[in-house]
């Protein structure tokens, strides 16, 4: 899915445009940059509410070519200078980021499926 | 097979099928038009006509006439007048001037290819947004562009293709190792990630694979982000890369681990809700270190400080396309 189509779904905003055209295969939706990492496929787009530029690195390490931040949070300077610097693309959506993932999934971007169950300590 | 590789190499951000679509889809007639233009007035004759042709070895020219295009002319229209032995006629007897099929300057190549195709011609005259002519482009100058540009990007590719045996082959000891350094400081979040960042790039430059850089990168910044979010007062991450064997080591003093196997456990975490606000301290960290080495250790004591190693292998399939990781093993 090309960016403009996103921003199309997403009724969003490109803040920062990235070098290349990309054409994304799937998303994955998080504030928890761990999560991310854990399910990253390259080539995936990254939905948080997250605006730190913590969000920008962890595109850069997943190889996410963008990110799209949701519920009307405009990202910080910095986050948007580290992004112009790493050449990742930022665009912001106006809906929650289960409106925003949902609008995405009707549009025909795929998630990554079922992952293995984990138990967790407390 | 070695090319594919290289070129998987240029597959950063965009990739090299992405740049060659994006060069076809956006590279602008203009880029590739001959500007040196050769035109004739309608009024010349057909003698003149074959005296340009064959000085200048093209086999058609556009005629302009009262500063407009009106027509083109080519060696098939000469060789019609040839047969009917009319040389001394004027050019305008024999041009082709309805439905003269033209590119605009700033059309993409691969509408202007298309019109070739589809209209089987050999050349058309451009005209920018004014109905100027500019300039003219014939099959051959796509051909032309397009070699070039491939040509470029593959030179790219043998590029990094050929640093790694550069690199580590041109150096003579019983053990060659790249090491880099980074000191990490307590609470710096601005700067979390920066030094996986440059050893990811580091690995790209030297000719690693994608996979294998991200393996590595991800790895790191877990361990980075736990320097920066639970130390005492910072710490060291050292990379030593070898041929065949990445190590990273993230350490520093205080304030140790009580318990290792604990801290282990997906969900165990002792961050702060501001440091969660900051999208880590999920208790994943070490799950995640664990899932991108092939071996990790860690050695900590309560007072003394911490010592995260991690190891990678740089098996056959990395150094090629290997399957990309789907996160299978969290």
């Amino acid at each position: 899915m090309t960016l403009d189509e996103i921003l199309q779904a997403t009724e969003a905003q490109m803040l920062v445009e990235p070098p290349y055209n990309i054409d994304l295969e799937s998303a994955c939706a998080s504030d928890l940059m761990s999560d991310v990492l854990i399910f990253t496929k390259p080539n995936m787009l990254l939905i948080t509410g997250l605006t730190n530029p913590q969000a920008i690195r962890t595109a850069d390490m997943a190889e996410a070519p963008a990110v799209i931040f949701v519920r009307g949070k405009y990202p910080p300077p910095e986050t948007l200078e580290l992004a112009e610097e790493m050449g990742i693309g930022v665009l912001m959506s106006a809906y929650t980021m289960f409106e925003t993932a949902g609008l995405l999934y009707q549009a025909g971007l795929k998630g990554i499926g079922k992952l293995p169950i984990m138990r967790q300590q407390r | 097979m070695k090319r594919q590789i290289a070129l998987l190499g240029l597959m950063g951000r965009g990739g090299a099928l992405s740049k060659i679509h994006e060069l076809i889809r956006e590279l602008p007639v203009s880029r590739v038009m001959t500007t040196a233009l050769l035109t004739l007035p309608p009024d010349a004759t057909m003698m003149q006509l074959k005296e340009l042709l064959r000085e200048h070895h093209i086999s058609g020219v556009p005629v302009v006439g009262g500063g407009r295009l009106v027509g083109v002319v080519s060696i098939e229209d000469l060789i019609h007048a040839l047969e009917v032995q009319r040389l001394d006629a004027p050019i305008r007897e024999f041009m082709t001037s309805e439905g003269l099929v033209t590119a605009h300057a700033q059309e993409p190549v691969m509408e202007a290819l298309r019109r070739f195709e589809q209209m089987g011609i050999g050349r058309m005259p451009v005209l920018d947004a004014r109905q100027k002519l500019v300039g003219i482009i014939t099959r051959g100058d796509i051909t032309l562009a397009l070699l070039r540009a491939l040509q470029e990007l593959y030179t790219e590719a043998e590029t990094i293709q050929d640093r790694p045996q550069h690199f580590f082959d041109a150096l003579e000891s019983e053990n060659t190792s790249l090491q880099l350094r980074y000191r990490i400081e307590k609470g710096d979040f601005a700067l979390g990630g920066d030094a996986s960042g440059k050893i990811k790039r580091a690995l790209l430059r030297i000719g690693a694979s994608p996979q294998l850089a991200r393996r590595v990168a991800i790895a790191t910044y877990e361990a980075e982000m736990n320097l920066i979010i639970h130390s005492d007062d910072g710490g060291l991450v050292l990379a030593d890369i070898q041929p065949t064997t990445i190590t990273v080591v993230a350490q520093d003093s205080g304030p140790g681990i009580a318990d290792v196997e604990l801290a282990k456990q997906p969900g165990y975490s002792t961050a702060t809700p501001e440091v969660r606000e900051m999208g880590f301290g999920a208790g994943m960290g070490l799950t995640n270190i664990e899932r991108c080495t092939d071996k990790m250790s860690i050695w900590s004591a309560v007072g003394v400080g911490t010592r995260l190693q991690m190891t990678f292998l740089v098996s056959p399939e990395e150094s090629g396309e290997g399957d990309e990781e789907t996160g299978q093993g969290a």
